[in-house]
């Protein structure tokens, strides 16, 4: 079983925290305004590693935090 | 020896490393890369094709789905499109010469609540329109189709009708794998298994990358004219090396099978309320499967929550599943489309093509994806039926949303 840190409840199992989303990132690169809102609202990074992503304790403190989450192992990371 | 063993396919495996060039290389040895690996080479007489797999082919997605074959969407673009797959699929065995173990059985979308039944009596509607064979019906013929149904729900989720898709089916997932590689590997086409693509060799300009000629693998580089990513899960890694960005994320879909059901159980069953789908494998096993992790991840492993919360759901319609045991279970990585619809054809960069955002959905579709993206490759023009799909719809507000049909959500 996987088990999460919560910032306030300390380990708890996976099953009560619900997954938000990632912090979206626009690249630099993109300059164009039109294509910057295209990326802004459809593209994802979706990296296969370490992600820092907004996690809610739904059936404990009911409180948002980031985690940082490895993609491939879904080991939390401090 | 048994049935399964006794008709395994004989695949004509060429010999030696891969050559420095092909016309076309494509990216995955999965369903969707040998399919149109196979149509390139039956369709359009182009042979100098490879298909390079990381792992054994069929061995991604194509081997860790749920083997259902529908077309009862609820936009007519994609009616039409899986319409054309679910044709090709009852054809395929005929003409491959391949068995598939293609098997109708019907799909019975079950609807719980009054708006679940507008939902299914449109789908109804709009499929007939659309060239799909789908009809709404009523309790009563639910039952007779499928006798192990709890009517009541279990109390809190009363059957009060279902769209019947007469032409869904199922068939063997790894027989239509090796029958698309069996007759690609006949018409000459190379397949390279055990070889993975560890980056693109492209030309570059200040703008990014301008075009992609060829794969960088452990053996050395390979040019090609056309490269195709048929990669699952993995294709953000693939897109980012030639500098397209995907609204893909990558998630992990869980199913298992139960130890074999002794009687027949006849249809294809889904609930779109509960969210989950049930089959008969053809060894008896009970297969079923729900809606995909809802963190991204690249992991393939399963969780006894899944397990606890799927059983339960499948308990609550199916009443007789409670004295079977699960037998195994396992996941695979969905590339996963915002708006439920594959992303198909042409990127910003040249020379490099996108099979993706199969998300859960990505198995019924292997011989239309292929027949499209072959003609594509060949004649350089996109086919009508293929051409909504493309990349580019996300920044032309032509988004193909279809959520309620992919069974998952």
């Amino acid at each position: 079983m996987l088990w999460i840190d919560c910032p306030n409840c300390g380990q708890r199992p996976f099953e009560e925290y619900r997954y938000g989303s990632v912090f979206p990132v626009t690249p630099d690169a993109i300059t164009d305004t039109a294509a910057r809102n295209v990326d802004y609202g459809w593209m994802q990074d979706n990296i296969k590693g370490v992600t820092l992503e907004r996690w809610f304790h739904e059936s404990g403190c009911r409180r948002w935090f980031t985690a940082k989450r490895d993609t491939t192992t879904d080991e939390f990371l401090g | 020896m048994n049935e399964f063993v006794e008709t395994l396919l004989d695949l004509p495996w060429q010999i030696g490393d891969p050559k420095p060039a092909y016309d076309v290389v494509i990216i995955g040895g999965g369903g969707h890369g040998l399919s149109t690996a196979y149509y390139l080479a039956t369709r359009h007489g182009i042979t100098n094709v490879c298909v390079l797999e990381a792992n054994y082919i069929g061995s991604g997605n194509s081997g860790r789905n749920t083997t259902i074959i529908r077309s009862n969407y609820g936009i007519p673009e994609s009616v039409r499109f899986y319409q054309r797959s679910l044709e090709l699929y009852q054809g395929l065995e005929d003409e491959t010469g391949c068995w598939v173990m293609h098997s109708t059985k019907g799909q019975i979308w079950l609807a719980h609540s009054v708006m679940t039944a507008r939902t299914e009596q449109t789908r109804a509607l709009m499929n007939a329109a659309c060239g799909a064979n789908t009809d709404y019906i009523l309790p009563d013929e639910i039952k007779a189709r499928c006798p192990q149904i709890d009517l009541t729900g279990g109390g809190r989720y009363p059957v009060h009708g279902a769209s019947y898709h007469h032409e869904g089916a199922t068939a063997r997932h790894d027989r239509v794998v090796w029958a698309y590689a069996q007759g690609a590997l006949r018409k000459g086409v190379h397949i390279h298994q055990h070889t993975p693509v560890t980056g693109l060799l492209t030309e570059t300009s200040s703008s990014g990358v301008d075009r992609v000629t060829g794969v960088q693998t452990p053996n050395g580089p390979i040019s090609a004219g056309v490269v195709l990513s048929a990669v699952g899960g993995n294709v953000s890694v693939v897109a980012r090396w030639a500098g397209v960005r995907l609204p893909i994320r990558t998630h992990a879909l869980q199913a298992f099978v139960t130890n074999a059901y002794a009687q027949e159980f006849a249809p294809i069953v889904s609930s779109n309320d509960l969210v989950f789908y049930i089959s008969q494998t053809p060894r008896g096993q009970m297969l079923i499967g729900a809606e995909y992790d809802r963190q991204a991840s690249y992991r393939t492993s399963t969780s006894y929550a899944y397990l606890q919360a799927c059983s339960a759901k499948a308990t609550t319609v199916f009443p007789f599943l409670k004295k079977l045991r699960i037998l195994r279970s396992w996941a695979g990585i969905c590339d996963v489309s915002p708006d439920f619809s594959p992303i198909l054809g042409n990127t910003d960069v040249d020379g490099f093509m996108l099979s993706t955002g199969w998300g859960t959905w990505g198995f019924k579709a292997i011989p239309v994806a292929g027949e499209q993206l072959a003609h594509l490759i060949a004649t350089g023009t996109t086919p009508p039926l293929m051409a909504p799909f493309g990349l580019d719809r996300f920044s032309t507000e032509s988004v193909m949303a279809d959520p309620s049909s992919a069974g998952t959500r």
